[in-house]
C-alpha cells in the first residue's frame, strides 16, 4: 500500500538545500526511439518488420532473424513481474541518495524481458502495466505499475521521482487574463497545487474573472508583466524559490502573415510578449529552479509551455505568430537542456486554434481552454514533455512525421 | 530682453522667488497607456532591458534600453499625430517652432466636477465662468484641464468601466472655440488623452484631437500636480524630443511659477 504523501515540512535555514544528482544518461542513438515514446507518455519497442519480433534495449539488427529494419512501433504495455530487488547500496550517487530502490524484470507478453523501476504496490509474481519515463537526466526508462488502480497510487515515491504532480508544489501560472491561464489555474488547484501564483499584466486593467480568482483558496494575484524584464525579476525575487512547477501560458495572437499586415508593430508585442517574455522567464526563474531540483516533496519539477502546433509548421493566415511560436519552441530546446541538470522536466504542450477570441471566425475543431488546463495537469502527473492537445495539433504532428513537404504544401 | 533680465531671471531661479514645479509622471513600465480594441496597434509601455549595471556586460557602467511609445507616460502630442493635421507645415516634434514649446498657462480648475462625474465635460460656459475671474484667456497660452485626475493610480486613473475609459475631458464644441476663437497654443490634461475616456462618442470623435492638432495646436498628457499652479501666470516648458517626423514624445514638462503667482 502506498504512504499518502504528506504535505512537506516549512525548511529549516540551518539545512543546505539538496542538490540536484543525475541518473546515468549514457544512451545510443537508436535507443532514443524510446525518449520519444517517453516524451509523448507512449509505449513503444522496436519490432522486426521480416519476423514479427518486438525487441528490448534498443538494437541495430533484430536478434531473432538478423535483419536490420526494426522501426519503433507502440507496443502492448502488459506483462508479469518475474522477480524484484530492492537496491540498499547503490554505487551510483543519485541512486545512493534515494535508496533503497526497488528495480524488478518484468517480462512482457510481447516477448522481451526489461529491467524496470517498480511501483511500490508491485507484487512478484502479479501482473503489471509498464510505461517509458523520462528519468532525471531526461532518458527513457520503464516503470511497472500493479495491473489494478491502488490507493494513493499517484504518491508512490519511485514514480514522483519520474513525474511533476502538481500535489503539495507550487505554481506560477503566467497570465491570469487568458482563458487557459484561468483553466490552468482550477486545474492545478484541484490537482493538489499547495499554492497558485497568478500571474496579471496591466493590473490597471480589470478583468471578469479577478474576484473569483482573489477567493480561490491557494490561490494568490501576483503582479507580472512578461513583456518586462523588471516585472519578471522583480516577482522572481519573490517567489522563484517558491515554484516548484512554471507554466507559461503567454499568449498573443494576431492574425497575418508578412505581407499583408501593415507595418511591424505587431510582429514586436508578439515578440516582446512571448518570446522576449520566455527568455525573461528563463532569465529569472531557471537558475533558482535547476538548483532546486532535488528539493524534496516539492522540489522543483516542471517547466510548461503552452504553444501553438503551427511553432512546427506555418500556417501562413496566422503566419507570423507561427513564427514566434517556433521562436519560443526552439528556446524551449534550449531551456530543456539548461534545466536538465537540475532535473526538472520542460514539457511543451501544443495546440490547435483555441475557442476564443482570436480564432472567433475559424470553424470547428476548437480546442476548449479546460482541454489544455487538463492536458497541462495530466501531462504533469505523467512527466511527459511533448503534449499535442486536440485533433489539429495531433493531425499535425502526424504529418509533419509523415511528410514535412506536404504538410507545408496543404497548410498554403 | 537684455541680458540683464535673463541674469534676473536666473537669480529669482536660485532664491526660490520663481518656483519650478514637475509636471511629469515618472515613465515606469506599470503606468496605463490608451487603450484601444486590440485588433488595432497599440502603443507600447515603457519597457526597460538592461545593458550592463557594472557586471560582466559592462564592468564599470549602469545603462538601459529602452522601448516606449511616442505616447508613453507624460506626453507631447504634435498636429502630425491626427489626421486633421497630417498635411500641415512644420506639424511633427522635429519641426516645429521651438519657440512654441516655452509658453504661459491658463489652468482652468473641474476637479470639482471631476470628483462628482468621471465623465465630465469642459463646455464653453465653464471657460467662460473661469474667463469672468480670471479675464479673457490670450492667445498663444496653453490651457490646462485641472481635474486632480493625477492624484489616481493605477487602475482608478485609467478608470476602466463598462463601455472603456471614463474620464474627464472637454466636449466639441470648446475645443473649437478655444482653438479658433481664442488661439490657444494647446490643450493639457493629466489624463490619459487630452479627450475624455469616452471621447469616441462625441461629434467629432475626439474633438481635442481634431481641432487642436487640424489647427497646429499641441497636445500635453498625463500631466501631473496641475493644483500647484496658479489660474494665471505660469510659464509651461515642454520640449519634445527631437524625433524624426514623429508624431509626439514623452516628455518633462516643467512649469515655472512666480512668487506672487
Amino acid at each position: 500500500m502506498t504512504e499518502p504523501l504528506s504535505p512537506p515540512l516549512k525548511r529549516s535555514p540551518l539545512n543546505r538545500t539538496q542538490l540536484p544528482s543525475q541518473p546515468p544518461a549514457a544512451r545510443s542513438r537508436t535507443s532514443h526511439g524510446l525518449t520519444r515514446a517517453a516524451a509523448e507518455g507512449r509505449f513503444a519497442l522496436q519490432r522486426c518488420t521480416h519476423c514479427g519480433a518486438f525487441c528490448y534495449p534498443a538494437r541495430d539488427i533484430c536478434p531473432q532473424c538478423l535483419s536490420t529494419d526494426l522501426p519503433f512501433v507502440d507496443a502492448p504495455n502488459g506483462g508479469k513481474l518475474v522477480s524484484e530487488t530492492t537496491v540498499r547500496v547503490p554505487a551510483d550517487v543519485y541512486f545512493r541518495e534515494r535508496a533503497p530502490w526497488r528495480i524488478g524484470l518484468v517480462e512482457l507478453d510481447c516477448g522481451p524481458i526489461l529491467v524496470s523501476h517498480l511501483h511500490g504496490d508491485c507484487v512478484a509474481g502479479e501482473r503489471v502495466r509498464l510505461s517509458l519515463q523520462l528519468d532525471k537526466s531526461g532518458q527513457a526508462v520503464a516503470f511497472a505499475k500493479p495491473q489494478e488502480e491502488t490507493p494513493a497510487m499517484q504518491d508512490d515515491r519511485q514514480w514522483r521521482e519520474l513525474t511533476a504532480d502538481p500535489k503539495f508544489r507550487r505554481a506560477l501560472v503566467t497570465n491570469g487574463r487568458s482563458a487557459v491561464g484561468l483553466a490552468t489555474v482550477d486545474a492545478l488547484v484541484k490537482a493538489g497545487a499547495r499554492i497558485v501564483h497568478v500571474g496579471v499584466p496591466d493590473r490597471w486593467k480589470p478583468f471578469p474573472e479577478e474576484e473569483r480568482l482573489r477567493t480561490l483558496p491557494g490561490v494568490k494575484l501576483v503582479p507580472l508583466d512578461l513583456g518586462d524584464e523588471r516585472s519578471v525579476r522583480d516577482l522572481a525575487a519573490d517567489i522563484a524559490s517558491k515554484t516548484d512547477i512554471l507554466v507559461n501560458t503567454a499568449e498573443f495572437v494576431r492574425p497575418g502573415g508578412l505581407t499583408d499586415r501593415k507595418g511591424t508593430s505587431f510582429f514586436q508585442m508578439e515578440l516582446a510578449e512571448t518570446y522576449m517574455g520566455l527568455v525573461h522567464l528563463a532569465q529569472s526563474f531557471g537558475p533558482t529552479m535547476r538548483m532546486r531540483g532535488a528539493d524534496g516533496v516539492d522540489s522543483a519539477a516542471a517547466w510548461v509551455n503552452v504553444l501553438s502546433v503551427y511553432a512546427l509548421a506555418n500556417w501562413p493566415p496566422f503566419g507570423a505568430h507561427a513564427a514566434a511560436q517556433a521562436g519560443c519552441l526552439s528556446l524551449s530546446h534550449c531551456l530543456r537542456a539548461e534545466l536538465r541538470s537540475g532535473g526538472v522536466k520542460v514539457m511543451n504542450v501544443f495546440t490547435g486554434p483555441i475557442d476564443g477570441d482570436w480564432f472567433q471566425t475559424l470553424p470547428p475543431p476548437k480546442v476548449a481552454p479546460r482541454a489544455v488546463a487538463e492536458a497541462i495537469v495530466s501531462g504533469l502527473r505523467n512527466g511527459l514533455e511533448e503534449v499535442f492537445v486536440g485533433d489539429v495539433a495531433q493531425d499535425v504532428r502526424r504529418r509533419l512525421a509523415a511528410n514535412p513537404k506536404a504538410l507545408e504544401r496543404e497548410l498554403s | 530682453m537684455g541680458a540683464f533680465d535673463l541674469l534676473s531671471f536666473s537669480s529669482a531661479l536660485a532664491d526660490g522667488s520663481v518656483r519650478v514645479i514637475d509636471l511629469t509622471f515618472t515613465l515606469s513600465p506599470d503606468f496605463p497607456v490608451i487603450v484601444l480594441p486590440p485588433e488595432f496597434g497599440q502603443a507600447s509601455p515603457l519597457r526597460v532591458e538592461q545593458i550592463s549595471r557594472y557586471d560582466a556586460a559592462g564592468p564599470a557602467w549602469y545603462w538601459n534600453n529602452i522601448t516606449l511609445s511616442e505616447h508613453t507616460g507624460t506626453h507631447f502630442d504634435a498636429p502630425i499625430h491626427w489626421f486633421t493635421g497630417k498635411d500641415l507645415p512644420n506639424n511633427a516634434v522635429d519641426t516645429l517652432p521651438v519657440r512654441d514649446m516655452i509658453a504661459p498657462a491658463c489652468v482652468i480648475d473641474c476637479s470639482a466636477q471631476a470628483a462628482a462625474d468621471p465623465d465630465f465635460l469642459l463646455g464653453i460656459a465653464d471657460v467662460e465662468a473661469w474667463e469672468a475671474r480670471h479675464g479673457r484667456i490670450p492667445e498663444r497660452n496653453w490651457v490646462l484641464l485641472r481635474t486632480d485626475w493625477s492624484k489616481r493610480q493605477g487602475r482608478d486613473y485609467a478608470n476602466l468601466g463598462e463601455g472603456g475609459p471614463h474620464t474627464p475631458g472637454p466636449d466639441a464644441e470648446v475645443m473649437r472655440w478655444l482653438v479658433e476663437e481664442r488661439g490657444i497654443i494647446g490643450f493639457g490634461t493629466e489624463t490619459i488623452g487630452t479627450d475624455a475616456g469616452q471621447a469616441a462618442h462625441l461629434q467629432p470623435p475626439f474633438p481635442a484631437h481634431h481641432f487642436l492638432h487640424g489647427g497646429g495646436r499641441y497636445g500635453l498628457q498625463c500631466l501631473r500636480d496641475l493644483d500647484q499652479l496658479p489660474p494665471t501666470g505660469a510659464i509651461v516648458i515642454a520640449t519634445p524630443l527631437k524625433i524624426v517626423n514623429g508624431s509626439g514624445s514623452p516628455v518633462r514638462v516643467l512649469a515655472l511659477v512666480g512668487a506672487q503667482g
